[in-house]
């Protein structure tokens, strides 16, 4: 019997990064642009999505809902005649690419288009986990606040795009803009913000038009 | 919840090692966790007692690097702690940019008995 140290230096993220890349070759080569749609509670995202879809009239959409509980979201989305499915995760507070690559095979995926699929509200590990997009979309309302940068840096780090909802409710909670988007460049020189009205459906035209370039550059 | 199917990747890589070197027994799992990376060490070890139960890795300690997050000032091009509520650098005030120090996660090493 003998003691011996072997060196492994593997990261623990490996396997989920590796399906995660799978997973995003495979829907790149059926056309699919896939959105990972992060952000915190009632920050908007569902609402964000659908008037998004309204925007993107002419592209096939479809939406993996992922929830702790309930299907709620997915009950709304199928009303609208969206393709649309449902991960509860029991409480699991992300999803990851295993559970991903798992539910595609419940969509039809029948034709090119855009597939959301909304993350568990939360602003901590869902930015953690690739699960196969080609971009992550962080929803933000400024009813949560102008500190969020500096408190979930690595969300705002990790956003190809961030819309901030509920811009009408700035002046009750002192939302500070400077202060916001000040946060926003340290952790990220690029990212365009996009100021909605999720509940109205205002304001979207200018976040379609740029995931429609994201989308045709990314899909050939 | 969030440390669980972490843990099993855990165990999974420490045990394709420890078979690849014909070990008996992993006594030991070191790994490095940085600050930043969401992981906290108790919730890890807590799931590990559990799910190691049967498998080479059951009794192993499991030791832990941790790494305190930096940021870099690309003025003074030093490596600083931020203060809550502020990405500045202590030297000169400008913000500083996120670096991938505080992040790690992985396996370092295993100890085996063979």
């Amino acid at each position: 019997m003998a003691d011996k140290e072997i060196d492994v230096i593997q990261n623990i993220y490996d396997e989920n990064d590796k399906i995660a890349l799978e997973t995003k070759d495979n829907m790149g080569k059926r056309g699919v642009f896939v959105v990972n749609v992060m952000g915190a509670p009632g920050a908007g995202k569902t609402s964000s999505i659908i008037s998004l879809i309204k925007g993107l009239a002419d592209e096939k959409v479809y939406v993996i809902e992922g929830d702790i509980e309930s299907d709620i979201d997915t009950v709304k989305l199928k009303e609208l005649g969206i393709e649309t499915i449902q991960i509860n995760t029991n409480g699991a507070c992300h999803l990851d690419a295993p559970t991903i690559k798992k539910s595609l095979t419940d969509l039809s995926l029948d034709k090119p288009g855009i597939l959301f699929i909304e993350n568990i509200g939360n602003l901590v590990c869902p930015a953690e986990f690739q699960i196969g997009e080609h971009i992550k979309m962080l929803i933000c309302s400024a009813a949560e606040g102008s500190d969020k940068p500096y408190k979930y840096p690595l969300a705002f780090e990790k956003a190809d795009i961030i819309l901030l909802t509920k811009g009408d409710l700035k002046s009750f909670v002192d939302f500070d803009d400077e202060f916001f988007l000040k946060g926003i460049r340290a952790l990220n020189k690029t990212v365009p913000v996009f100021e909605v009205n999720a509940k109205i459906g205002q304001g979207f035209e200018a976040a379609v038009a740029w995931i429609s370039t994201r989308k045709n550059s990314a899909i050939k | 919840m969030h440390e669980f199917p972490v843990t099993e990747q855990i165990i999974k890589i420490a045990a394709e090692q420890a078979e690849k070197n014909n070990a008996l027994k992993v006594t030991q799992i070191n790994l490095v966790v940085g600050e930043s990376s969401g992981f906290i060490g108790e919730s890890i070890q807590m799931y590990f007692d559990i799910i190691s139960e049967g498998t080479i890795c059951k009794g192993a300690i499991l030791k832990m690097e941790n790494v305190k997050t930096k940021w870099k000032c690309p003025a003074c091009d030093i490596l600083y702690s931020r203060q809550p509520l502020s990405f500045a650098c202590p030297n000169c005030g400008m913000d500083g940019l996120p670096t991938e120090i505080g992040r790690e996660f992985y396996v370092q090493s295993i100890e085996i008995e063979t």
